[in-house]
């Protein structure tokens, strides 16, 4: 029993690493077996052309289904369930393959394809008439990505959570040891300075949860296989939440003196009356602080997927121009530059989970200083 | 532009996910974790001071063992000191009374010397006057006439006393 245990426990030594590296190697092959996807695409389906503008906008979307792959007309795509509320009908719930890709209405649903309402569930009726919008509480791709990545949060600290009271009096090991060092860096290098000695700990939890949350979302997003590879963190609506968290904890935990700097800040009293402009100024200014968290996470995530994808799409572009020679010669230079692309997105992937979290902890700092 | 627009699904499902996810990680991950950080950076500086001290320790009686080590030769040296004075003292006095023995062995033989002198002059004294009267008798007894028999018999009285 102990020997198979210990088997066991050395092949998951010996295969960790490797699944590592595989998942390394598909961050760069991945995007060569998109390439191959739309390249039947784009041959078969498409005779009129390849959209570039529109298969990037879809590649950087939300979306109803899974999509994974596509061969010929048939699409391999991951049905997702579609959950609406509309007043005629009330709650309606059904997986996204009865929608049969988008192509066909259910139950008086449709997925609008142009219009203002392109991309959103529509309510029809048997004329094929829109009569209105149901509310759209669909478990779309980004939600699924962001169980996925849940997931492996959880199978991460929940196994660090088991292991740690163990080695107090020991060196760390595995994942522990791996993930150690980033947790005390954000807790003695970004916690404490930007907060205080004494009340950085209330915080802790938010910004850890809110940094792995960020890193291995913008992580697995660069993974372009299934489950991964969904753009979560390149989605507004995360990142809005995500900043949103940031402002209310910021707003509750906010002291008399940080009020009384928004409200009655020390300035000239011409200032304040009888136009109250430095509060103005000062209020704005606790509104702006999360919303440009929101669009910088969102901004940078979303580049670095649609610039990965326009590369790709070059190869078709080019192809669709000058022939298949062109999109050969070109694919070289395509290849070359998402890899590039995406060896960036890495660190970028660190670089703005650490500057969300050091902002977040900024600004709760800001709040909970004393006056001096 | 739809993806500027945040969509109110996905923040609805983020709010919830993000939330539950928060709370699920504070009070089961992110409590044991930091207090696994906190109790071993506890331990590590608890077993550096205790190191500290247990070196300060040493050294404290590497002190006092140097201490007890001088003591113990200056009380040696002490104690040699004192033994030789008593050894000096001892021969010093062993010398004084041997001399005084010697000065009294001296003095005894000395009258004893003086005793028996005394004594032995003495009897010469009384052999002496025995002689002389014993001679005196022999030359009141013979009466001789003749000085030459007279002579000769003060020699044959000398020869006796030479003799005896």
């Amino acid at each position: 029993m102990l020997i198979a245990e210990h088997n066991e426990k050395k092949m998951m030594q010996i295969l960790r690493p490797i699944l590592f590296l595989i998942l390394f190697v598909f961050t760069g092959a991945g995007f060569v077996s998109a390439a191959g996807v739309t390249e039947k695409d784009t041959t078969n389906s498409h005779s009129e052309g390849f959209e570039a503008g529109k298969h990037v906008i879809a590649h950087v979307s939300d979306a109803f289904e899974w999509h994974i792959a596509t061969f010929g007309e048939t699409h391999i795509s991951i049905p997702l369930p579609i959950i609406l509320y509309s007043s005629n009908k009330g709650w309606n719930f059904f997986m996204s393959s009865k929608f049969h890709h988008g192509h066909e209405a259910y139950n008086g649903f449709r997925i609008e394809h142009v219009g203002e309402n392109e991309g959103k569930i529509v309510e029809i009726n048997q004329n094929g008439e829109v009569v209105g919008l149901p509310i759209d509480l669909s478990i779309t791709k980004t939600v699924a990505g962001i169980f996925v990545s849940v997931i492996v949060l959880f199978f991460i600290f929940l196994n660090i959570a088991k292991s740690a009271p163990k080695s107090v009096n020991k060196a760390p090991a595995g994942l522990q040891n791996l993930f150690e060092p980033i947790i005390l860096f954000i807790r003695d290098e970004v916690a404490k300075p930007a907060i205080g000695e004494k009340k950085f700990e209330k915080f802790m939890p938010f910004l850890l949860t809110a940094f792995f949350f960020i890193l291995i979302n913008n992580l697995l997003g660069l993974i372009p296989i299934f489950p991964f590879g969904t753009n979560v963190t390149g989605n507004i609506a995360v990142t809005m939440v995500l900043a949103l968290f940031t402002f209310f904890i910021t707003s509750i935990s906010g002291n008399k003196h940080y009020w009384k700097e928004i409200y009655n800040p020390d300035v000239p009293w011409w200032l304040k009356y009888p136009v109250p402009l430095m509060p103005i100024v000062e209020l704005s200014g606790v509104i702006t602080k999360p919303f440009v968290l929101m669009v910088r996470l969102f901004a940078n995530m979303m580049a670095g997927h649609m610039i990965v994808t326009v590369f790709v799409s070059l190869i078709f572009i080019f192809n669709d121009l000058m022939g298949v020679e062109a999109g050969l010669g070109v694919s070289f230079v395509s290849v070359a530059f998402s890899v590039f692309i995406v060896l960036l997105d890495i660190l970028v992937s660190f670089i703005q989970a650490y500057v969300f979290t050091l902002l977040s902890a900024l600004y709760f700092g800001m709040a909970t200083s004393e006056h001096h | 532009m739809g993806f500027v627009t945040p969509d109110y699904g996905t923040i609805f499902w983020m709010l919830i996910i993000f939330g539950i996810v928060l709370w699920i990680m504070k009070k089961f991950a992110w409590a044991p974790i930091l207090k696994a950080l906190k109790d071993r950076e506890k331990s590590i500086s608890e077993a550096l001071n205790s190191a500290d001290k247990a070196r300060k320790e040493v050294a404290g009686l590497k002190a006092s063992n140097d201490q007890i080590i001088a003591e113990a030769r200056r009380e040696k040296e002490i104690i040699l000191k004192e033994a030789r004075e008593i050894k000096d003292k001892i021969i010093a006095e062993a010398k004084i009374q041997a001399n005084a023995e010697t000065q009294k062995g001296i003095e005894y033989a000395r009258q004893q010397i003086l005793a028996e002198k005394t004594a032995a002059i003495n009897d010469i004294k009384e052999q002496v006057a025995e002689l002389s009267v014993m001679i005196a008798e022999k030359v009141i007894r013979k009466q001789l006439d003749n000085p030459k028999e007279q002579e000769l018999l003060v020699k044959d009285l000398l020869n006796d006393l030479k003799l005896k």
